[in-house]
């Protein structure tokens, strides 16, 4: 049993044990929010030390640059998948409201919300949330 | 029984558990986001486990899959949450 057997397997345990921590924490967790806390948990970390384990098991530049490769669109794509559906879920009301401890983006919809729309009693909808007044985002 | 054969036994248990816990997320839950949410930890959990596989075997045959996994698992998740938004100007 060499250096680099022991490094990859203790980091392909580690990989897993992430992700069987997602796994029970997509099963307990209450709403959609708190899910996708558990669910970043093999996508990004995961990935990182199984990644690290073939590097160390196989240490050559193409699969060394291979990795890094998964790594960077894995962490460019995941963020928008995170974005997209926890906006969906505050604007479909999929959102435990009662478990959240600060609502800034219910402040700010509050805050900027148009005056024809306050009378159709709908707290997720605001239609000018990406375009700002000093077009921020 | 070698280092690596017991780290596989132990890996594929954990990669298991964590895989039966998203499709069964994906079969209860209660909303379609849910199950699209599920749906990404469980391919999360695939390119876990193809990498797992090519590191405790010692080779790179699949290290284009998780590539082309980690490009394209974006689009499933982003239309139905696009698809689910009500009232969406952008």
């Amino acid at each position: 049993m060499s250096a680099a057997e022991l490094t990859a397997g203790v980091l392909v345990v580690l990989s897993a044990f992430f992700s069987m921590a997602a796994g029970l924490g997509i099963v307990r967790f209450p709403d959609v929010l708190t899910r996708l806390h558990a669910a970043t948990k093999p996508q990004v970390l995961g990935l990182a030390t199984v990644l690290l384990a073939i590097v160390v098991q196989v240490p050559t530049w193409g699969v060394a640059t291979t990795a890094v490769l998964v790594m960077t669109f894995q962490l460019l794509t995941q963020p928008m998948t995170a974005h997209m559906l926890g906006r969906s879920a505050y604007r479909t009301e999929h959102v435990r409201r009662d478990l959240l401890i600060e609502d800034e983006l219910g402040r700010d919809i509050a805050e900027h919300a148009v005056p024809d729309e306050l009378d159709e009693s709908e707290p997720g909808a605001e239609p000018e949330e990406t375009v700002g007044p000093e077009g921020r985002m | 029984m070698t280092f690596l054969t017991v780290v596989s036994i132990i890996a594929g248990v954990m990669f298991g558990i964590g895989a039966i816990a998203a499709v069964w997320r994906i079969i209860r839950g209660p909303s379609i986001l849910d199950r699209a949410l599920a749906t990404d930890v469980l391919l999360a959990i695939g390119i876990c486990a193809l990498g797992a596989e090519m590191a405790i075997n010692q080779h790179t045959d699949t290290l284009v899959v998780m590539l082309v996994l980690a490009l394209f698992a974006v689009v499933g998740s982003i239309s139905i949450a696009r698809f689910m938004a009500r009232q969406d100007a952008s």
